[in-house]
């Protein structure tokens, strides 16, 4: 039965790729669109024997890396300190509600602005796609932290720190792994608009340049390398998840 | 006995919307060194503000309250709660290890006692275990385990057993019966069940309904240490009961009767 359904799950992806290759060889849909997977791994493997995929991957990759915890860091201690103190919520819940419904792609031009052609703009954009879904959720995690558990943590002379670290942090835990899972689905999207503005390496710039030079395989090689990025970020994601929360009943 | 525990003219009100709502009102006692007092009472009687005011969870409106220190490393008190309090995100060792954690106790000493108090409560070989994975009479074993680990002047407790089953009640009133008799620490204990207060008491004291003042205290001169079975076919302890419940019927009619 558990097979069965797994299996499932794998035939429709192949069924799409087998169909997908017949049509293009038949001549029903157009190579020029929709080039023919086989063509696509071609392509592939052409470009990671050049070195060229690597470049582009690695230059992500690092952007994704800094901007996750620039962002990251100070939207988890922030949101925390939020969750705790009513008065620092109410004082800056505003500037968040507020800023958080821009789209932040509108903001890439401000961001070229402020921060030049170079790396930080990368990274400040990636940032900000993070900052949003962990600071709110790590808001709302302590929030829901049942109230006993700060009157246990008083009553046996924890400290504000160690109120900080033995219940806001672990009780929020769970929440701030989901906005760390948004985080970077929102750090994906953004490093692939920035890089298509003003960048020479990285994979939204490989998607772009091939758009430029009509090269529609390395286009789809580039959206490919996206989507798997985001697939192993998933995974590691709920690795650490079942790591950091052996506690939780359902993982 | 010298005295412990001193409240004097002790009241407590909460501002609601239309009116000022007297929890406690002007309540004096003194629990000597050693008891175990338990206060009984009807629901909303302010007993458990009472003993979150104890354990400086709460602020007093007016009057004194004040334990006795004996020995400076130790805390003043510590609580067992009602409900689930032990912390999902720590083991039970943790748990247990908690407050002699935050208190900065050493770690070779903290082995020592937390081992000791899991073991006697029946919980070492679940040392490892996080709480999802215990019954609710093993969480609350935990807390009481935690509790007394802590090594406190004063043990306070907020209807600990209220949410076990009959079964699982009785059998851990005795164990910490068993466990107090150690070191007969000072006890304010809180229920709503005159069984358990009997059982478990050495000074009873009923409140009335809210406002919360005292209505009597009695001693319990029943023998210790005690055994629950034993103690349920003493003809004293029907008597006891019988006159404690005489105390409290009219407040329970009371308040159920403000209630509706």
């Amino acid at each position: 039965m558990f097979f069965g359904e797994r299996l499932i799950g794998i035939i429709s992806p192949l069924l799409l790729l087998a169909v997908w290759e017949v049509f293009v060889r038949v001549g029903w849909i157009s190579p020029q669109f929709f080039p023919a997977p086989s063509s696509i791994v071609e392509a592939l493997i052409k470009l990671s024997r050049s070195g060229e995929l690597w470049l582009n991957v690695s230059a992500s990759l690092r952007r994704l890396v800094f901007g996750f915890v620039i962002g990251g860091v100070p939207a988890l201690v922030l949101g925390i300190i939020m969750g705790l103190s009513r008065p620092i919520r109410l004082f800056i819940d505003p500037l968040i509600a507020s800023t958080y419904p821009i789209p932040k792609s509108a903001l890439l031009p401000l961001v070229l602005l402020i921060f030049g052609l170079g790396e930080n703009s990368k990274i400040a954009m990636v940032a900000m796609g993070v900052f949003y879904p962990v600071i709110m959720n790590t808001v709302t995690g302590v929030l829901q932290i049942p109230k006993i558990y700060f009157d246990v943590g008083a009553n046996f002379g924890a400290s504000r720190w160690e109120i900080f670290r033995t219940v806001a942090l672990p009780g929020a835990a769970p929440f701030i792994v989901t906005g760390i899972k948004l985080g970077i689905g929102m750090g994906l999207i953004l490093i692939a608009i920035a890089e298509m503005v003003g960048a020479d390496s990285g994979l939204g710039y490989m998607i772009w340049n091939a758009w430029q030079l009509m090269d529609v395989e390395t286009m789809y090689v580039g959206l490919l390398v996206i989507a798997f990025l985001g697939f192993v970020f998933t995974l590691l994601l709920d690795e650490l998840e079942r790591w950091l929360l052996p506690w939780r009943k359902t993982i | 006995m010298s005295t412990k525990i001193a409240l004097s003219n002790l009241s407590k009100s909460f501002p609601s919307r239309s009116a000022v709502i007297t929890a406690i009102d002007n309540v004096s006692l003194d629990i000597s060194s050693g008891t175990f007092c338990v206060i009984v009472g009807p629901s909303g009687c302010g007993k458990t503000t009472l003993l979150r005011i104890a354990a400086g969870l709460e602020n007093k409106t007016s009057g004194e309250f004040s334990i006795v220190r004996e020995d400076l490393r130790r805390p003043l008190n510590a609580m067992v709660f009602q409900g689930d309090s032990i912390f999902p995100w720590m083991s039970v060792w943790d748990n247990a290890a908690y407050g002699l954690k935050m208190r900065g106790v050493g770690s070779g000493e903290i082995r020592e006692i937390v081992s000791h108090y899991l073991d006697r409560t029946g919980l070492l070989r679940f040392s490892e275990y996080f709480p999802h994975q215990l019954s609710g009479g093993m969480r609350q074993r935990v807390s009481i385990a935690r509790a007394f680990a802590n090594d406190p002047e004063v043990l306070l407790m907020d209807e600990p057993f209220s949410a076990l089953d009959e079964q699982n009640k009785l059998i851990l009133q005795e164990e910490l019966l068993r466990i107090w008799e150690e070191h007969k620490k000072t006890v304010l204990f809180i229920t709503h069940s005159v069984d358990e207060a009997v059982t478990l008491g050495d000074k009873i004291v009923v409140m009335t309904a809210s406002p919360g003042r005292i209505k009597a205290v009695v001693d319990i001169d029943l023998p210790r240490p005690r055994n629950i079975l034993e103690l349920r076919r003493d003809p004293k302890f029907g008597k006891l009961v019988f006159q404690i419940w005489g105390y409290l019927r009219a407040e329970v009619d009371a308040a159920r009767a403000r209630a509706s």
